[in-house]
């Protein structure tokens, strides 16, 4: 069956074509979408939805999810917003706020790790919660940053300080999950919840640890947001789960948890979803259905994936009789690319 | 003098006042191999909970070496030297082989709070090597075969330093094959002077692996001693409580020459080859094969789970262009699966709920197709009582309540219900006692009687002969050959199957 030996590659590195095919397709439409310098807009606008992606792959792994980090962005913001108002030296006013919105992240751990609530709903109503808080902090006022805020536009050794940050995390996150007790702990809790409690894994401890690290992240994502925009207002972070989910889907974590991975999977994800962003404001589609469009093309991608995962477990299944013309053994199956 | 590692006394259990098992003793002595038999329910994997430490014991107590042992958790039973090996395996598939062995304590880089690989790795290796298994200890468990993963399964136990390894059904997914190796492996451990707790339905395995067996029977230690003591007859009584005559029942009616099902050269790339075979009204048509032979795989392509690429598929002499399962129910198919607890029944809904799940559209009212529930109620009270499903209340009770051989009686009663024209059934005594397995063989007889044409899948070669009007023989996929009641001759039926397997 040569179709299934051409197929099976394709669909194994379905994330990485769909990029490139998205890529070519921009670049076609419009010339100028194909330029060094706006690839590394690209890379340096998907900072902060990549910090999202980052963390939103350590709950999906464990098969949880997190609804809650626009709002955990913005209570980070309101709280930086407001300690610059009180003229609090701005790197304190930013430890302050990534400590609150890690706190924030804390509370989805202790709802639904301690408490035992569904994720899908526990960090639904710490969404809603959460900006709640927001807009009580701020009084839904809106704040201009002073200047020293502006850090987002320096370079580190010519890299946007976003990307740098952005590269740290996933570097930092890319060894947890692999080289780490708890990271593989939590690979296999997603795997086998019942198993993982039998095997004597702190499961309510990993689980916990997912939502502090997506709370964490999202803190980081909220300050990276506010100096990019100079100002803090009740917009931040507004639908930005969606596409912090579709990230991480896109670059092959599975919603059932225990699949998936930082790099070059979520990676993948984040330049895909933003590039589309880009894309579309490149070729000056109306502003108000840039959403609509943007939104259409993430699910034609992620329905794409669910195909392929589809297909793939049924290559992937093992053959019971030797066909004519097929050189592997009976039971043989196709090796994988090492994840 | 001997040596005992292990000594259960006076051991109970009750769960929410139902006593499961009724002050239990037994002595162990050290180095041996205990086949532990009884019907299911009986108690035995209470027993062998109670020594994992999965539950703590109501009453009683226990001693390893000599020593009061009363384990709070799997971990401290762990910690004494005990490994269990439970029916379904313990494994994370998307992790490494290595890594399953270490999960719950991987070696660091020292203070670094790195995972060592290189440690990880080389350990792993030792581990599988003791138990005959040459593959990468890198290689992600849901790439190995079931009989590996088992392999992989004994390798964590012995990285554990167990010196006691119980075996829950160790066999009911493995083929042939891996069973052997198994086996071996088994025998090995056994002349390391491991001692082993050998569970199992199989009995003609419990008496080539033990030397000593013990039958329970409704929580009772009935019978125990060495293995020259018994022989299958008597362990099956004592597991019965009475000598079971006939271990299949009599056919109560002969096949008619109705065709109901028949299937033309039918044929799917890399699972099924020009497979040919009729299946007549009030007929019951085994299917034997080895493991991977593509026995199931044909009963998913006909039941339309599966499409296929070329032949005929003919239901009441229509030949049908797409096939589907909605459409094949409502056409009078039913399909009793291998796997009964994860595609068979709902374990959280109640008995009543996953009798009636398929029969619903029967008893629904003509236009808002509002459920009638007192005409069901009846219908589930005397297919309740046809099966005899041991159950308090079916409408109260939940289905993951009920012992493995009740479970399968409620899949097949799910199917009764609906009265079909053609049931196929896979596997249905998988991992039920023996008296279960007999009045399992009854509704299949009556099921057959009453005129519903029946495809019996199976990989028990008895069964087939006890029951079966005509057996077929696969593999690869293919039809190996075809025997009559009066041609049946398990060699004769074995040696067709191996056919293409032993060269």
């Amino acid at each position: 069956m040569t179709t299934s030996r051409l197929t099976m590659p394709i669909l194994r590195n379905m994330p990485l074509i769909l990029f490139v095919l998205v890529f070519v397709l921009f670049s076609v439409l419009d010339e100028r979408f194909f330029a060094i310098g706006n690839f590394s807009n690209i890379v340096e606008s998907s900072a902060f939805v990549g910090l999202l992606a980052v963390g939103m792959t350590a709950v999906l792994l464990t098969g949880g999810i997190d609804l809650s980090v626009g709002a955990t962005m913005y209570i980070t913001a309101a709280v930086v917003g407001l300690l610059l108002q009180q003229d609090v030296n701005y790197v304190l006013a930013i430890c302050a706020g990534i400590v609150a919105g890690t706190a924030w992240g804390f509370l989805n751990a202790f709802l639904i790790a301690k408490v035992g609530l569904v994720p899908f709903v526990a960090t639904l109503a710490t969404l809603t919660m959460g900006r709640g808080v927001g807009l009580l902090l701020t009084e839904s006022r809106q704040f201009i940053l002073p200047p020293e805020m502006a850090y987002a536009a320096t370079d580190v050794f010519g890299v946007p300080l976003p990307v740098v940050v952005f590269g740290i995390v996933v570097a930092v996150a890319v060894v947890f999950l692999r080289y780490t007790a708890m990271g593989r702990q939590i690979y296999a809790m997603g795997n086998d919840l019942d198993a993982a409690k039998k095997a004597g894994l702190n499961v309510v401890r990993l689980t916990g640890s997912v939502y502090v690290i997506s709370g964490f992240c999202a803190a980081l994502a909220g300050v990276i947001a506010i100096s990019q925009q100079g100002s803090v207002s009740a917009g931040i972070g507004e639908g930005v789960e969606f596409r912090a989910i579709a990230a991480a889907v896109l670059g092959g974590t599975s919603l059932f948890g225990g699949v998936g991975a930082v790099f070059p999977g979520t990676v993948i994800g984040v330049l895909l979803v933003q590039m589309i962003s880009t894309g579309l404001v490149y070729l000056q589609i109306d502003l108000y259905l840039q959403d609509m469009i943007a939104a259409a093309v993430i699910f034609f991608a992620v329905f794409i994936d669910a195909q392929r995962m589809r297909i793939l477990s049924r290559l992937e299944r093992r053959n019971i009789r030797v066909e004519k013309g097929d050189a592997e053994p009976p039971g043989a199956k196709p090796v994988p690319a090492p994840s | 003098m001997t040596d005992l590692i292990l000594q259960f006394q006076g051991i109970s259990k009750a769960f929410f006042g139902v006593p499961v098992l009724k002050g239990i003793d037994l002595d162990v002595e050290r180095g041996t191999t205990v086949g532990l038999v009884g019907e299911n329910g009986a108690g035995k994997s209470t027993l062998m909970n109670i020594l994992g430490g999965v539950v703590p014991a109501t009453a009683g107590r226990m001693l390893l070496n000599g020593e009061i042992f009363e384990p709070g958790d799997p971990r401290q039973a762990d910690a004494a030297g005990i490994a269990f090996i439970h029916q379904e395996l313990n494994l994370f598939t998307n992790l490494s082989i290595a890594e399953n062995f270490f999960i719950s304590d991987f070696p660091t880089m020292g203070r670094v709070p790195l995972l060592n690989r290189r440690d990880l790795n080389h350990r792993a290796r030792e581990y599988l090597a003791m138990v005959d298994l040459h593959v990468s200890p890198d290689m992600p468990v849901e790439r190995l075969a079931p009989g590996e993963r088992q392999l992989v399964e004994v390798a964590k136990a012995l990285s554990l330093d167990a010196r006691i390894i119980i075996f829950d059904e160790p066999t009911t997914s493995l083929t042939a094959r891996e069973t052997d190796r198994l086996f071996e492996l088994i025998g090995r451990l056994h002349e390391d002077g491991k001692t082993i707790l050998y569970i199992s339905h199989i009995l003609g395995d419990v008496m080539r692996l033990s030397d000593a067996i013990a039958v329970l029977r409704d929580g009772n230690l009935v019978a125990s001693g060495p293995r020259e003591e018994f022989t299958i007859d008597r362990m099956i009584s004592s597991m019965v409580g009475r000598d079971i005559g006939n271990l299949y029942p009599e056919r109560s009616a002969a096949p008619t020459e109705d065709l109901m099902l028949e299937v033309r050269n039918l044929s799917k790339a890399g699972i099924s080859h020009q497979i040919n075979l009729k299946l007549h009204k009030g007929e019951v048509l085994g299917v034997f094969g080895l493991m991977g032979s593509g026995r199931s795989e044909l009963a998913q392509i006909i039941f339309g789970l599966e499409d296929f690429d070329e032949g005929e598929v003919l239901i009441n002499g229509v030949a049908a262009d797409k096939l589907s399962p909605t459409r094949n129910i409502r056409g009078g198919m039913a399909f009793v699966t291998e796997n009964r607890r994860e595609e068979g029944l709902m374990m959280e809904a109640t008995v009543a709920d996953n009798l009636t799940i398929a029969a619903l559209p029967n008893y629904t009212s003509r236009i808002v197709k509002r459920v009638r529930n007192s005409g069901l109620a009846t219908a589930v009270k005397e297919t309740v009582e046809i099966l005899t499903i041991k159950v308090n209340d079916a409408f109260k009770n939940e289905v993951k309540g009920l012992s493995g051989g009740n479970q399968q009686k409620v899949v097949l009663g799910k199917w009764l219900m609906t009265e079909p024209s053609i049931l196929i059934i896979d596997e249905p005594t998988r991992g039920v006692d023996v008296g279960a397995k007999y009045e399992i063989y009854e509704i299949i007889d009556q099921i057959a009687a009453r005129g519903t044409a029946v495809l019996f899948i199976s990989s028990e070669i008895e069964e087939l002969t006890g029951m079966c009007d005509r057996i077929m023989v696969m593999g690869q996929g293919e039809v190996l050959g075809t025997f009559d009641r009066a041609d049946f001759d398990t060699e004769a039926i074995l040696r067709t199957a191996f056919r293409e397997h032993v060269a």
